[in-house]
């Protein structure tokens, strides 16, 4: 029975959609009175819409949670027997449920713009609801003709299949819906754009109101970034962080486009700059997204990230893809000429740095899309090749460094015009920084390639300069947002140490250990005092007991493990790892050698956890962003009628 | 600003997209083949690994006939499934040769038993060496070198029931 | 006595995958003695595609043939061959596809030009920004 209630809700839901859809370009096109009314109706509609979806989605939750083996999607990836998290996990473990919640968080989003948003213009706000009831529209036809996660199964099962064991995982659990929030997000920014393309209102208006999504959005794709790479840091066992892999490049693009869309919209927002660029970035960003889930599923590229791919799948996404991405392109190049041109500024501004920002943004997003689908290209015209670290390395990597230098000197630009003498003097303590920094450690840290040198005084002078704008501030009085921005580059100085200090300090270890001989590795020695069998729930593991022991301190123990799963039959490293005040100790347990003894791999790896910690604190800062906006959205008072200025 | 830059997006997404459905549509073939086709058989030299029978050296696949030179181990479960192909091309007439990777004697003597023993040398390659100069990127494979020791045709995967006749004939064509 | 049964167990009942049962080769897992030399092995390892696995190099698989390439790596080093001149061992004989540094010729000339063309077309239309008079 709750299996066909979410699908009758699902149904309802695209009826709905469409009714949307239809009100919104009626209502668009008529004057007067029924014009009104129809536009009125969107609104409601809109919620109406969101309520549906969380039925529907609540309805999976509750088939999955109580174990319906009936439903053929709860067969496939649930078992009786499974920890209760994870059979709720499990309804978004799979394309189909994955998909559903797509469009809930979808449907929800919807639902709080027709609630909440009171700032932009009646029409424009009708018209960027009908853009969104055009995309929820597709991907419910995705779900109810090709991927319907409510099918029953007849007869039903006993205990089902079981979710893939690597999933049952409580990182993964949480990332498909982290990362989704995020595109949602996106899609959201992507209707704005749409809306105000339709009725031609592009200004600060819009802009304010798009850029609280842009915010909401890129806070998630951060976490889902970072959250990944320490997924794969510490699963795939060989101390890397970040492979240039498809599917994480998949998920580096939308949001390289989120954070110049971030930037570029607040000169929107401020000085009324930057239109029809903007709009043109919302589209590349959702269009990343959509690109991201496409090549995830379709497993039209080679990735280290294995999913359950369908190329019948990856045609639907694909030609999703090409209807909203194309319509929205083709509705730039007809509309956009028309929209009056913002206004043109000075070089030497903050305007101008985020100008810059903007193209040296968009340069990485373009030098990663080409780097990741090269491949296809060059299979289409018959060579084999393969692109990766050294590719991306090589060019994203220089412009990456000049984006954060010019981080250091953009916050400290002053809008509409600034002075270069003044610029210099402000911007000095942070070059000193950079230089002092990068003096020091090729002096007394032995560091002598010049990109890790260069990363490493750019992280200290970035740190300076971040903090810069507080300084001789009223603190009490500084704007939260202000602080957010504070945060947000200071989390990237942080997280640029990181990668940096692991590309140069990592001392790697690969010894044939003997039980009892300690080896050492940084300022840790470690002894392998035994090898132990470990049985799990669906795995049996061999287990290298390690006492380690830092100078002089307390020893511990680590646990490293080679896990045999039988179904399917699969063997994993379970890394133990250790994380002290200035790094961590990675350890792996490999094979056995001819004499018996174990291969062992050890890093000493100092500072790495500022990578991550650095990402955290960018989310951090961009949360902190939000609330300072909707806290100023708040005190402004409200213009009942505030965009007739701009039309 | 230019009318036309506002289309060039678009152009570009479209071609992304043409990009993107070509791979989707035909998927090119993933299969990593050897670029040494065509050119000499790297010189190697292999102990042997079953009782009885010689080891392999390049040297030996120039002796002015036509071999079938087959990449195999006793660990490989596809190469079980080769082996009843293996001895029908021995019976059509067609030397082969083996080189077998990361195995030991024990193992090789014991699969020999089992499938059958086509083989006339098996030299034993312990670290891959001459399966990775060969361009062999898994086991099992089969080349087919003719009597100057030139590679010149390589079958990646198990040998089907269908693919017999072929390498037989290529075998042929190769004096 | 359950202990090492079980350790038995679990130790017969490795080999699951199609895997030999030869430990790795020599020189698989293990450093070079001279750290130069491990780093200049190390660096080229990590531009090298393991062939048999999902998108990855061999500095970074579990694979055993990625194994055996790394020990073909570090022997060549270790005998004193040049990086380079491994990567073209390689390519002579698996193609373009065994690099991850895919070497500039006509099938790659649009990939190592693009970054640049890029930089220079948005440096044409971010100029369009500063243009002192709306149109």
């Amino acid at each position: 029975m709750t299996a066909e209630l979410g699908l009758a809700a699902l149904w309802l839901a695209a009826a709905l959609a469409l009714l949307q859809i239809a009100a919104a370009t009626l209502g668009l096109r008529r004057e007067g009175a029924l014009g009104e009314q129809l536009r009125g109706a969107v609104r409601p509609v809109a919620v109406a819409q969101g309520l549906l979806t969380a039925i529907a989605f609540a309805a999976l939750l509750a088939v999955f949670s109580g174990s319906d083996m009936s439903v053929a999607l709860v067969a496939e990836n649930s078992h009786t027997a499974k920890p209760w998290l994870y059979k709720v996990a499990g309804a978004w473990g799979n394309h189909e449920g994955s998909m559903l919640l797509w469009v809930t968080i979808l449907g929800l989003a919807g639902g709080a713009v027709a609630l909440l948003e009171r700032r932009l213009h009646e029409r424009t706000l009708v018209a960027t609801l009908g853009a969104q009831a055009v995309i929820a529209l597709g991907f419910y036809a995705f779900l109810l003709f090709s991927s319907n996660p409510f099918a029953r199964l007849s007869p039903a099962p006993p205990d089902g299949l079981g979710l893939n064991p690597l999933l049952q995982d409580p990182g993964l659990a949480f990332h498909p819906p982290t990362l989704y929030i995020g595109y949602v997000g996106i899609s959201v920014a992507f209707s704005f754009a749409v809306g105000a393309l339709v009725t031609r209102d592009v200004g600060p208006a819009f802009a304010r109101a798009m850029r609280l999504w842009v915010l909401g959005a890129w806070i998630f794709l951060t976490l889902g970034i970072t959250a990944g790479s320490y997924w794969a840091y510490y699963e795939l066992g060989w101390g890397g962080w970040w492979f240039w892999d498809p599917v994480e490049n998949a998920s580096l693009m939308p949001w390289l486009a989120a954070t110049a869309l971030l930037h570029s919209v607040t000169v929107v927002a401020t000085r009324d700059g930057l239109r029809a660029w903007t709009i043109m970035l919302a589209v590349v960003a959702f269009s990343m997204s959509m690109l991201g889930t496409f090549l995830v599923r379709s497993g039209i590229l080679t990735s280290v990230h294995a999913f359950a791919v369908d190329p019948e799948r990856g045609t639907f996404i694909l030609a999703l893809l090409a209807l909203y991405i194309g319509g929205a392109l083709a509705l730039f190049g007809a509309r956009v000429g028309t929209v009056r041109a913002g206004a043109t500024f000075e070089p030497l501004s903050r305007e101008g740095g985020l100008v810059a920002n903007n193209l040296l943004l968009s340069v990485i997003l373009g030098i990663v899309l080409i780097g990741t689908l090269y491949p296809l290209l060059a299979a289409a015209m018959g060579t084999q090749l393969s692109v990766g670290p050294p590719f991306f390395n090589a060019t994203a990597g220089p412009i990456a460094l000049g984006l954060v230098a010019l981080m250091g000197v953009g916050p400290l630009l002053r809008w509409r015009r600034d002075d270069k003498d003044a610029l210099v003097s402000r911007t000095l303590p942070a070059l000193g920084t950079t230089l002092l920094g990068m003096a020091g450690f090729f002096a007394l840290g032995g560091v002598t390639r010049p990109l890790p040198l260069l990363g490493l005084g750019l992280a200290l002078g970035l740190a300076v300069a971040s903090i810069a704008p507080l300084w001789r501030r009223n603190l009490r009085r500084t704007p939260l947002f202000t602080y957010g921005m504070v945060v947000a580059h200071l989390g990237i100085a942080v997280s640029l140490f990181g990668m940096a200090a692991d590309s140069v300090f990592t001392e790697e270890k690969l010894v044939a250990a003997q039980v009892g001989q300690p080896v050492l590795v940084g300022p840790f020695s470690v002894t392998l005092q035994g090898i132990r069998p470990e049985i799990g729930d669906n795995w049996s593991a061999l287990e290298g007991v390690l006492r380690v022991q830092r100078g002089e301190g307390t020893p511990f123990l680590l646990r490293p493990q080679q896990r045999f799963f039988a179904a399917p039959p699969t063997t994993t490293n379970e890394t133990a790892i250790r994380t002290e005040a200035d790094g961590q100790l990675y350890t792996v347990l490999g094979r056995q050698g001819a004499d018996g003894r174990w291969q062992l791999r050890l890093w000493w790896k100092p500072w790495v956890t500022c990578i991550w910690l650095g990402g955290a604190l960018v989310a951090l800062g961009g949360a902190l962003s939000l609330l300072g906006r909707l806290r100023r959205e708040r005190q402004v008072r409200v213009d009942p009628h505030p965009t007739e200025r701009w039309t | 600003m230019k009318r036309w830059l506002l289309w060039v997006p678009l152009v570009g997404f479209a071609a992304l997209l043409g990009v993107i459905a070509q791979g989707l549509l035909k998927p090119a073939d993933r299969t990593v083949r050897s670029a040494m086709i065509g050119k000499p058989v790297p010189a190697f030299r292999l102990a042997a690994i079953a009782p009885g029978k010689p080891g392999l050296a390049s040297d030996d696949l120039q002796g002015g006939q036509p071999r079938l030179l087959n990449i195999f181990a006793s660990w490989c479960i596809p190469c079980i499934a080769e082996a009843p192909q293996l001895l029908r091309l021995k019976q059509l007439g067609v030397p082969i040769d083996a080189v077998a990777v990361r195995d030991t004697p024990d193992a090789v003597a014991d699969f020999l038993r089992r499938n059958g023993d086509p083989y006339a040398r098996i030299g034993s390659d312990r670290e891959s060496a001459v399966q990775l100069a060969l361009g062999s990127s898994g086991v099992p494979e089969s080349f087919v070198v003719d009597g100057q020791g030139r590679i010149v045709l390589q079958h990646v995967g198990d040998i089907r029931a269908d693919d017999v006749d072929a390498i037989a004939a290529a075998v042929r064509n190769a004096r | 006595m359950k202990r090492l049964l079980l350790l038995a167990a679990v130790l017969l009942s490795a080999p699951v995958l199609a895997d030999s049962r030869l430990p790795p080769a020599s020189f698989a897992d293990t450093q070079l003695a001279d750290p130069a030399k491990e780093a200049q092995a190390k660096e080229l390892m990590a531009t090298l595609r393991c062939l048999v696995c999902q998108g990855q190099s061999i500095a970074d698989s579990d694979a055993e043939m990625a194994g055996d390439m790394r020990a073909l790596v570090r022997r060549r080093i270790q005998g004193g061959e040049r990086p380079d001149a491994i990567r073209r061992w390689l390519v002579e004989r698996y193609g373009d596809y065994v690099t991850y540094d895919p070497p500039f010729g006509p099938a790659t000339a649009l990939l190592w030009i693009a970054p640049l063309l890029m930089l220079a077309a948005g440096v044409l239309l971010a100029r369009q920004a500063f243009r002192k008079k709306p149109r």
